[in-house]
């Protein structure tokens, strides 16, 4: 298209029309594109050194003391304050020469996944949100720092204890990735369904332990004009697998979930899977409201503020994200999910908790060893504590909340973790194969809005499985 | 006169070509690079050869999305040419002759004004406009009306068979007004006389719609389809913000963006997604062409 018209009349409408079409043409697949940025530099910057200085008593990591670090944090339900506040001045009192570089975004992979391709990351990052990093991809890229050395080092609080016996048990296998620890996850999160304690007061209703109570709290309520039970399809279908693979734990035992997360053969397909899905095909048949599939989270989580939602399922951030909206005496709890069968292998007070919110160091960072000394100020004691003040949130560090008057929903978990006793499990598969999560949501929802049963629920995440167990091209993780 | 007329053009070329080359040319070129590899987007990417290519063969959401752009590509251009013919003709020739010129319908220079304004919004911010519009409870704008008239609600996002051409509904009332202009122009750059010479000779408006408008706007209709079926191409913005679960339900909705954005941005597989994008592009490029090609006729010249 560079010749140039001899006579102005040869450029026609028809061509100027036709290569403006082309322009526009050119234009369209731009979105394929967005992945098209430098990729050649990526990180191979293994002659430069990463920072260290000497080890001693008070630096058992050998951090070097001026080295700057650069910290990233999600401002999200947490904010960012306990790190300007608390984390970073604990940093900078251990080590007064260090430079501190904080930023804080609520896109990490945009801000973050230039940085990685370009070899320049940032020490300490907590990915999290809806735009994190996948973290199974950065284990796979071996973009994270192995986290043995911090989990064996002397804790601040007291030299004679290792940081992995100040945390509580779970915590670095929550973070571990075949056998090896790399994310730390700090704040501890219980599961569960939610409830008002002013409206099952005020209606002479109790927290059901038993399906068959379950069943009649639920019909008592609808009878009173309240939705019993919702969750939000339009984003937050995974917050009802997770209810419906706690029923399944409970009733077939911790085995069942490690069978999926481990992508055994036939996982989905278990009994106890097929059970869950069945009974909770019920519940969002008789029990929910159609059009909370085209809902967000806060949309029925402010239904339930104003006490048109009866039961919500969620993890025990759901207080401090409803802070605002929640009215006064609302007195957030938590009930397990109940026991579906007499014969159920684990208790109806056994649940699943875990350690949320991930933290990571950058392998290929500059100064590896002063994210790694961060992390250990954030699980000293001050750190947890500090941290628990700011945000109400109760951290994995056991001595952390000593003390702390909690608000009543976080209360309410506490002491259902207590009760559960040794029977906490967790799951993992979500983290580790992004795409199944994806599956697990899109069949949840078809099945609790009632597009399909449960045996074609368990068939279609079961043959995604597969196909991602087949895959050469993921990495694979196991537990 | 042709002297010194290639280093002034030249001159001229360099710095546009170079930009050109540099944030169109060359990241198209990478995305065709990237998508033969592993890239996780964050260390080096590896040499996969084809395996993408293949992989995208039986890829469920793949072929969904492409069968969704076929929707698109009948629904969206059909529909939007229609309605904005139709509101062109009656803006600029619909009403009364006055004095042999013909004129709009009663108030036709505010409705132009109005038919405009979608045009004017963000994507974006018609995406969340109709949220509200078609939330499933009462909160929302049809909603509300037909549950304060006892109605079910429709649950226009959430029954899969509804749910596409609820989103074609946002992309058709969003590129009206546009079409609307284009025609417009195009109407006006018709001469006067020859709507005089056929109303004398008896033409009804429908006679001289179709006899008269259409013929003489055919280079301008056929701009209209290309780049409507461009944008069928696209809808990525609408289909992200508006749908449920990112192209929902159960894939209901998706488009090839959408789904590039999730092998990209969520599953981090950019190698993937940029096969994805590649096969996109050579979608649209097919498209184009075949358009092209057989709207090809002789316009008429006056």
């Amino acid at each position: 298209m560079s010749i140039t018209p001899e006579h102005p009349a040869a450029l026609d409408r028809r061509t100027v029309l036709r290569r403006a079409a082309a322009v526009g043409m050119l234009a369209t697949p731009a979105i394929g594109l967005l992945s098209a940025c430098a990729t050649s530099s990526g990180g191979d910057k293994d002659s430069e050194k990463a920072a260290e200085g000497t080890k001693s008593e008070k630096n058992p990591l050998g951090v070097k003391e001026d080295a700057p670090i650069e910290v990233i944090i999600f401002n999200g339900g947490y904010g960012e304050k306990y790190a300007t506040d608390v984390h970073e001045p604990l940093y900078k009192k251990a080590f007064p020469k260090a430079e501190i570089k904080h930023q804080s975004t609520q896109a990490v992979s945009t801000v973050l996944q230039p940085r990685f391709a370009s070899g320049n990351p940032p020490e300490f990052v907590n990915n999290s949100g809806e735009k994190l990093i996948d973290f199974g991809s950065l284990v796979a890229d071996g973009q994270l720092q192995d986290l043995t050395e911090l989990w064996d080092a002397p804790s601040v609080d007291d030299p004679a204890k290792k940081v992995r016996d100040t945390v509580v048990p779970g915590t670095v296998e929550a973070g571990s990735f075949n056998g090896k620890p790399y994310v730390l996850y700090y704040v501890s999160t219980v599961f569960g369904i939610w409830y008002s304690a002013k409206l099952f007061k005020d209606n002479g209703w109790a927290p059901a332990k038993t399906w068959d109570d379950f069943i009649k709290l639920l019909t008592a309520i609808k009878a009173k004009g309240i939705t019993p039970y919702g969750y939000a399809g339009a984003n937050a279908a995974y917050y009802q697998w997770n209810v419906i693979l706690t029923q399944a734990a409970k009733i077939g035992g911790t085995d069942v979930l490690k069978n999926i997360d481990n992508l055994e053969d036939g996982a989905w397909k278990q009994d106890a899977v097929k059970q869950a899905a069945t009974a909770w095909a019920e519940v969002g048949a008789k029990f929910s409201d159609k059009s909370f599939e085209g809902l967000k989270h806060t949309d029925v989580q402010l239904r339930q503020n104003q006490y048109k939602v009866a039961l919500y399922p969620s993890g025990d951030w759901l207080e401090g994200e409803q802070k605002k909206d929640t009215p006064a005496g609302f007195d957030y709890q938590l009930m397990p999910v109940p026991s579906l069968t007499a014969s159920d292998k684990l208790p109806a007070t056994a649940l699943r908790a875990t350690a949320g919110e991930g933290y990571f160091v950058s392998a290929k960072s500059k100064n590896p060893k002063g994210g790694l000394e961060y992390m250990r100020q954030m699980l000293s004691k001050e750190g947890a504590k500090g941290f628990t003040e700011v945000v109400k949130a109760p951290t994995v560090v056991t001595a952390g909340s000593e003390g702390f008057a909690f608000p009543p929903g976080v209360a309410s978990s506490q002491a259902a973790l207590k009760a559960a006793g040794q029977d906490v499990f967790n799951l993992y598969f979500d983290g580790w194969y992004k795409e199944l999560d994806t599956e697990a949501r899109s069949a949840t929802n078809e099945l609790m809005f009632g597009r399909i049963n449960a045996d074609a629920f368990v068939e279609r995440i079961q043959k995604r499985a597969d196909a991602i167990k087949k895959d050469s091209s993921v990495a694979k993780f196991k537990r | 006169m042709r002297h010194g007329k290639y280093p002034f053009v030249v001159g001229f070329l360099f710095l546009p070509v170079t930009l050109y080359v540099t944030f169109v040319i060359w990241p198209y070129a990478q995305a065709f690079q990237i998508s033969m590899t592993n890239w996780r987007g964050l260390s080096a990417p590896q040499w996969v050869g084809f395996d993408n290519y293949r992989r995208l063969l039986d890829d469920g959401a793949f072929w969904k999305a492409v069968q969704h752009h076929g929707v698109l590509l009948l629904a969206l251009p059909l529909i939007t040419i229609a309605i904005a013919l139709f509101f062109a003709f009656l803006l600029n020739v619909g009403g009364k002759s006055s004095g042999g010129q013909r004129q709009g319908v009663w108030g036709a220079k505010f409705y132009r004004v109005v038919f405009f304004f979608p045009q004017v919004l963000a994507v974006a911010i018609i995406a969340v406009l109709f949220q509200m519009v078609y939330r499933p409870n009462e909160s929302g704008l049809i909603n509300g009306v037909l549950m304060k008239f006892g109605l079910e609600p429709i649950l226009f996002l959430i029954k899969p068979n509804l749910a596409l051409w609820s989103i074609i509904a946002v992309l058709v009332w969003q590129a009206v007004g546009f079409y609307v202009v284009l025609f417009s122009a195009g109407m006006a750059s018709i001469p006067g006389e020859i709507y005089e010479a056929a109303e004398m000779d008896g033409a009804t408006k429908v006679t001289l719609f179709f006899r008269v408008t259409l013929p003489l706007l055919w280079d301008t209709l056929q701009v209209a389809w290309v780049y409507l079926g461009i944008a069928a191409f696209d809808a990525f913005a609408i289909v992200a913000v508006l749908s449920v679960d990112g192209g929902g339900p159960d894939g209901a909705t998706t488009v090839l963006a959408m789904e590039i954005y999730r092998n990209a941005f969520v599953y981090s597989k950019y190698g993937y997604a940029s096969a994805m994008g590649v096969a996109l592009f050579f979608l649209t490029l097919t498209f184009a062409a075949l358009t092209l090609r057989l709207t090809k006729r002789e316009s008429v010249e006056y």
